[in-house]
């Protein structure tokens, strides 16, 4: 059997870079700085690029909803094994209202346009840390969903999932069609090479708009300021254990 | 890493590849009318020529390969802006997630330790096609022109220290050049498939504890005895050396003049008979440095790379990357310094005022950067050059002696306006004020370069 996958693929602000908010409070500073693939959404195209390499995916499409610059992202998809691209432009105020509930609603609703067999999306992504499209979208197609995979096979008819879970592993058999999403164990990405990066550029990249899907996105909440966390106190170091007992009297901690 | 021997006597004279260039450039003056390629003429005419000193730079021309004699003047220059082109820049961008990613992270922790996983690293940067740009696609390579060579050299040098650009170096550009041109599909298919594909590591082996700018004086002997070379004697300064899966080793095999008697060797160190003791440097603390023994060890006469007694003039011929790799590996890492230097120096304060606003400092600063622009530049019109067949052994030379100078330059005047902190371990300046310090020394020394220029200017003395 030969499955079609949808993957997720965001684009957020390169983990390597030290985010600095806003003067005005209302996000972060987004512009010059690097961005790069969510690297949760990379480990969810790679498990897809390697189910194809074992016969058990037929076609991978790869979907980010974002600004223009999106393409890119889905350009390295491509490179590394995605075969079409989707872009859902949404741009200016409306992106930065978007919220996990929309993306949720885009992919699935592109999962059925498509016909996909299995949605395929990082945990999280590393930007808001929300931990919520997946599973609303396996709530939203009623579909079923294995969350935190570290481990997917193929057994008839269904996959068997191991999830990380608090304390241990999980292993679950789920029916098709079906929700996933990836955990940082789940594999090691591969690295785009020249030649593949070549091809990905004459791969198909469709453009469509949150309207085109009939998805509305007016924002469910507001978000009122965005803060630093607060700077942590230098620390001291003590010799010897009298000592520490000693400070932290002091200070009132004991 | 490999040495690089200076015409100085009269035996140089003739083994230096400079030499053969130097007969070049006075042929294709001779025959700059005719349409002969020089080439076949300098293997016909490849003997003890000491070089006419008649002619000027200006003459110093394309290279013999393609037959053309185009002289060298300024509306031939290439046009070095249009070096990178989009392919380029997203193979650099490949390159610098591994680095930010899978290097970059770990190396103060394998700085520690003297060692890098450099097979798990070589794996990863073989599958993404890095440890073969310009290697034949038959083998495993992307098959692509050394310009894209240069763009991986340049992007390595955002690398937190100089042992792994030095050792991905000898890997891609050192060890694998004649091997890749000149070996058998059979050699090619064992040793230069796996070493494109990160399964396998390569090392070069030319210097020995007698023989390192001198590289005719090499001592190590590979005897012929049925089908196999027995070889015996040492090898100095391997770099790779202790993990490495094969040498690609210079050794002496006929008794013909010291430039005609030698043969490069593919050696692999699980033979019997081989023994690797590694030596403690001065800096590159993660590279593995060895000194490797040879006892007895046999290898199949197959091999020999190319042909027999050639190697010489093989090798002669891999210096032109060594060196260019050399100063494009840089570049990053000084710049890298430059800056992490301003910015500590516009923290720092002493006196009230931050070190910056000392006009010495934010001058130095300029004046280093605006060397390193130089040196960029120069780089990028030998490799420009390169890449259109020519012979640029004159500016390839330039780059290294230049990256070595200016290397040492920028880490010590740098190192200099870090004060007590420029003296620790905890700061990057000092481990590459340790680390680039080799470039004046390995792979050629500066006065090697030197004479090699000379030998362009026509200004050095002959011997007699
Ligand atoms: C860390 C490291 C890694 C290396 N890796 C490799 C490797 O992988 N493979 C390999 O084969 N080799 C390797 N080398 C060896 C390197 O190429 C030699 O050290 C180098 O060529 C110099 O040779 P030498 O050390 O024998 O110095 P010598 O030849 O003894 O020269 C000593 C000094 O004399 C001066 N000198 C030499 N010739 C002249 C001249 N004509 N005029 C004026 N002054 C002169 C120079 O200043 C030179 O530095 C490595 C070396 C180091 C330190």
């Amino acid at each position: 059997m030969s499955l079609r996958v949808l993957v997720g693929v965001k684009r957020v602000i390169d983990y390597a870079v030290k985010v600095r908010v806003k003067p005005d409070k209302t996000g972060v500073v987004t512009d010059g700085v690097k961005h790069s693939m969510n690297p949760f959404d990379e480990i969810a195209i790679e498990e897809a690029v390697r189910m194809k390499e074992k016969n058990i995916v037929k076609e991978i499409i790869a979907v980010s909803c974002g600004p223009q610059q999106c393409q890119e992202t889905i350009r390295t998809a491509l490179a590394m094994g995605a075969d079409r691209g989707i872009h859902v432009e949404v741009a200016g105020k409306e992106y930065e209202a978007m919220q996990p509930f929309h993306v949720s609603k885009i992919l699935a609703k592109l999962a059925q346009e498509e016909k996909v067999d299995i949605v395929l999306v990082g945990k999280q992504a590393i930007d808001d840390d929300c931990n919520q499209t997946g599973q609303m979208t396996a709530a939203l197609l009623d579909w079923s969903q294995a969350c935190f995979a570290s481990k997917v096979e193929k057994t008839d008819g269904e996959l068997t999932v191991t999830r990380e879970i608090d304390g241990g592993l999980e292993v679950i058999k789920v029916k098709l069609p079906a929700v996933i999403t990836s955990d940082l164990r789940l594999n090691e990405p591969r690295y785009a090479t020249l030649p593949n990066i070549m091809k990905a550029k004459k791969k198909p990249m469709a453009k469509k708009t949150a309207a085109d899907l009939g998805v509305d996105l007016t924002p469910r909440h507001e978000v009122l300021s965005v803060e630093d966390p607060p700077v942590r106190e230098a620390g001291i170091k003590v010799e010897t254990v009298e000592d520490l007992v000693g400070k932290l009297k002091q200070s009132g901690v004991i | 890493m490999f040495g690089a021997c200076c015409c100085r006597s009269e035996s140089n004279l003739v083994c230096n590849s400079l030499c053969c260039v130097l007969v070049v450039v006075n042929i294709s003056v001779q025959l700059r009318m005719t349409s002969v390629t020089p080439l076949r003429l300098v293997s016909r005419l490849f003997k003890p020529v000491s070089p006419v000193r008649t002619i000027t730079l200006a003459y110093v021309t394309k290279q013999c390969d393609k037959g053309s004699t185009e002289t060298y003047n300024s509306s031939y220059e290439p046009d070095i802006g249009n070096l990178y082109t989009e392919e380029h820049l997203s193979l650099r961008k490949t390159v610098r997630k591994i680095i930010d990613k899978d290097i970059n992270p770990h190396v103060d922790e394998w700085e520690a330790a003297g060692e890098f996983p450099i097979r798990e690293l070589f794996k990863k940067l073989g599958n993404a096609g890095i440890l073969g740009v310009n290697m034949p696609q038959e083998f495993g390579g992307l098959g692509l022109d050394w310009s894209y060579s240069l763009a991986v050299a340049e992007e390595l040098g955002y690398i937190n220290c100089g042992s792994i650009p030095m050792a991905i170096g000898v890997q891609t550009e050192m060890s694998t050049q004649a091997l890749a041109k000149f070996g058998s599909d059979e050699l090619r298919k064992q040793f230069l498939a796996p070493a494109v594909a990160g399964d396998m590591i390569a090392s070069i082996g030319v210097s020995e504890l007698s023989a390192g700018s001198d590289v005719a004086a090499i001592k190590t002997q590979a005897v012929r005895k049925g089908d196999d070379y027995v070889i015996n004697g040492s090898k100095m300064w391997i770099t790779n050396g202790l993990k490495a899966d094969w040498m690609c080793m210079l050794a002496n095999t006929g008794s013909g003049p010291v430039h005609k008697n030698k043969s490069l060797i593919i050696v692999p160190l699980n033979t019997k008979g081989i023994e690797r003791v590694k030596i403690d440097k001065l800096g590159m603390d993660c590279s593995d440095t060895a000194q490797i023994f040879f006892e007895d060890v046999r290898v199949p006469i197959s091999y020999c790379i190319g042909e027999e007694n050639h190697g010489f003039l093989y090798q002669m011929q891999q210096f032109q990357l060594e060196r260019l790799f050399a100063s494009g590996s840089l570049i990053i890492g000084l710049e890298t310094i430059i800056k992490e230097t301003a910015e500590y120096c516009s923290q720092r304060k002493a006196f009230g005022y931050p070190l910056i606003n000392n006009q010495i400092i934010h001058y130095t600063l300029a004046e280093l950067q605006t060397e390193v622009e130089a040196l960029r530049a120069l780089t990028y019109r030998a490799v420009a050059r390169y890449i259109r067949g020519e012979d640029v052994t004159y500016l390839a030379s330039m780059c290294k002696l230049k990256v070595g100078r200016l290397a040492r330059q920028v880490t010590d005047s740098c190192l200099q306006y870090w004060g007590g902190m420029g003296y620790t371990k905890e700061v990057k300046v000092s481990r590459m004020y340790r680390d680039f310090r080799l470039v004046s020394i390995g792979g050629g020394a500066d006065e090697v370069m030197l004479g090699i220029i000379c030998k362009y200017m026509e200004t050095l003395p002959t011997v007699k």
